[in-house]
């Protein structure tokens, strides 16, 4: 079904095939412009621009629109106060909800780009050494595997305490191993490929090599892992936020603000439900162009083969 | 051939618990306090606390402790809870029992729901059902679980339809399945996270051997169209999704934690987050490894049904 979005080049006259060589090659589409194609993508990405947008502007405009700081006290506990009422201090919601998303927003980013970093590093190097270096770094995937990725995060957080750049580091190498196994994957393929031969023969330096050659021609699979790491990122910190050992009061942050009002959903159920449907379209935003990013690079290896 | 891929699957599993017991405990001995002192208070003369380290071998040095505590973990014997003051076998033991209620009941609904969603996703290829049931299962999958659970909990406890309780609610001494509403909400939050998976990939490897020539021959030979995909398809699309399933089962054993928090289920998760808070070592580690042995055991099994639903090893032996 994905081969029908791709622009079949075959039906083509040879003689034009000749002369629009040049023009041909120049009107490939980009990935960007592939993902846009399909409703799914276009759908991500207005969904995941739009949070991000009031994530991180929500935090400057908090104060003048609600009239209060996302820490200021506004009325009593659970009081209908406002737009949305109070939450469990009796702190403005609004506010805290327009403040409340910059920072697992960050995190989540930037957890995935750990994960990213580290996991491809490893992964290339496994399916570039191979051997020895291979099978240690793959076991130790394993073992990693082996712990679910909340009860690891748990553990660390136990020991080093809910600091950001606990939590950061923590999901980005729960992410790692899997993120290893896919460009393990991807580089074992490409490595045997004639332009990797040719760039050994050249006596190209390994890490050239690497940079060079094998990352840019793994992109495709790596930006699928990225988008769907990225979703589960956001849960997962949004989770840990949620069973409070993630960000700290009196931190304004969705997963917390859960926490801190589901005693109270039945009378003032603001308080969770914005930060609810929020988490929701951004999760539901980033799976939709991870879906739609993995079409688009999947038609692209379509064309090539 | 096959017994001994079996076997080396079943060697590498031991290696990694091995190791998953390793970094569990040296990451937890990282832990400031004295478990001793924890357990008896700040009023406890020295000699007492002496005393009692000397019984929880706390003065024995970090490896001779570890495999102290590995040779218990074989004997059921996780030590004692800080917290508690009791062994941390006794304050677990109902509890491995409701999480596994809970989870095998998400499992009995989830993995149905998902193969039946992704045959009938993949028998209407194209069209807007399979769109529909597509659209529904990458919103879901990308759901936390928190989330899931919270709009249930509006939708059927607090506000729209206040018919089902919104937390667990037993009496100590009562088992979980004795209330059977308390239990609808926390499966169904655990079955709907699950199941888009399995159909998703059940979608996809139905498309694939829907395509194939045996399914075609089946069809041109006159097979009714039932008996094609009921004898023919469905067999062979569920080698590759066992995999699946038991990643998802897998998940389960860590999923429990958040849903057990959101609805005050009395399970290892919520032990686990307690025992974080209190900082009670003993219980970290112990529900650590129990959710390991769950995860390399399930894991082990997918493998286990892999290798032997792969023909080309089962006519090599």
């Amino acid at each position: 079904m994905s081969e029908n979005t791709v622009v079949d080049p075959s039906g083509m006259h040879r003689e034009d095939q000749a002369a629009d060589l040049k023009q041909s090659a120049s009107k490939r589409t980009t990935i960007v412009q592939r993902v846009w194609a399909q409703s799914e993508g276009r759908i991500g990405v207005i969904l995941t621009a739009v949070i991000v947008v009031l994530a991180f502007l929500g935090p400057l405009l908090a104060p003048v629109l609600t009239g209060y700081s996302p820490t200021a006290f506004a009325d009593r506990p659970f009081q209908p106060t406002g737009l949305f009422g109070t939450d469990d201090l009796g702190r403005s919601v609004a506010s805290r909800f327009l403040a409340g998303g910059a920072l697992l927003v960050t995190y989540s980013v930037a957890a995935t780009a750990v994960g990213l970093i580290v996991g491809a590093a490893f992964g290339m190097t496994a399916a570039y050494a191979g051997g020895t270096v291979d099978a240690v770094i793959m076991r130790c995937n394993d073992v990693l595997l082996a712990i679910p990725q909340l009860v690891f995060a748990m553990l660390a957080i136990v020991v080093l305490g809910p600091q950001g750049w606990v939590l950061i580091m923590v999901i980005g190498i729960t992410h790692a191993p899997r993120i290893a196994r896919v460009s393990r994957a991807a580089t074992l393929n490409v490595i045997n490929e004639d332009y990797i031969r040719a760039a050994e023969m050249y006596a190209v330096p390994r890490a050239r090599i690497i940079f060079r050659e094998i990352v840019p021609n793994i992109m495709g699979p790596l930006s699928v892992e990225a988008g769907l790491r990225l979703t589960y990122s956001i849960g997962s910190i949004a989770s840990l936020s949620f069973l409070g050992l993630g960000m700290q009061p009196p931190t304004a942050d969705w997963g917390l603000m859960i926490n801190e009002n589901r005693i109270a959903l039945s009378i003032q159920p603001w308080g969770v439900i914005l930060p609810v449907v929020a988490i929701a379209i951004l999760t539901i935003g980033t799976n939709l162009l991870a879906d739609a990013i993995a079409r688009a690079t999947a038609s692209t290896n379509v064309e090539k083969s | 051939m096959m017994a001994k891929l079996i076997l080396r699957r079943l060697v590498l599993s031991l290696f990694i618990l091995l190791a998953v017991s390793v970094l569990v405990f040296f990451a937890t001995l990282l832990l400031p306090g004295d478990p001793a002192r924890a357990i008896l208070g700040q009023q406890a003369t020295p000699e007492r606390v002496a005393a009692l380290q000397e019984q929880l071998n706390l003065d024995e040095p970090a490896i001779v402790r570890y495999f102290l505590w590995l040779g218990g973990l074989f004997t059921g014997d996780f030590g004692m809870s800080t917290a508690f003051g009791g062994p941390v076998s006794e304050l677990l033991s109902d509890r491995i029992v409701a999480s596994l209620v809970l989870m095998v009941l998400a499992a009995v609904i989830s993995i149905p729901l998902g193969l039946g969603f992704g045959i009938f996703s993949a028998l209407h290829r194209g069209k807007r059902r399979d769109k529909a049931v597509t659209w529904v299962s990458l919103t879901l999958a990308a759901l936390p679980e928190f989330v899931i659970g919270i709009v249930l909990v509006t939708l059927f406890a607090t506000t729209i339809f206040p018919i089902l309780p919104a937390v667990t609610m037993s009496p100590p001494g009562q088992q979980v399945w004795m209330f059977p509403s308390q239990l609808i909400l926390p499966t169904i939050t655990l079955a709907l996270v699950v199941a888009p998976y399995i159909a998703r990939m059940m979608r996809a490897t139905m498309i694939d051997v829907l395509d194939s020539g045996y399914v075609e021959m089946a069809r041109l030979k006159g097979v009714p169209e039932r008996q094609v995909i009921m004898r023919h398809a469905v067999p062979h699309a569920v080698g590759p999704v066992a995999q699946v399933i038991a990643i998802q089962l897998a998940w389960l054993a860590g999923g429990v934690v958040v849903v057990e928090f959101l609805f005050r289920y009395p399970g290892i998760g919520q032990a686990l987050i307690d025992a974080v808070t209190f900082r009670d070592v003993q219980v970290v580690q112990a529900v650590s490894m129990i959710v390991a042995v769950v995860y390399v055991v399930v894991n082990l099994l997918a493998d286990i049904v892999g290798i032997m639903s792969n023909p080309k090893l089962r006519s090599a032996s």
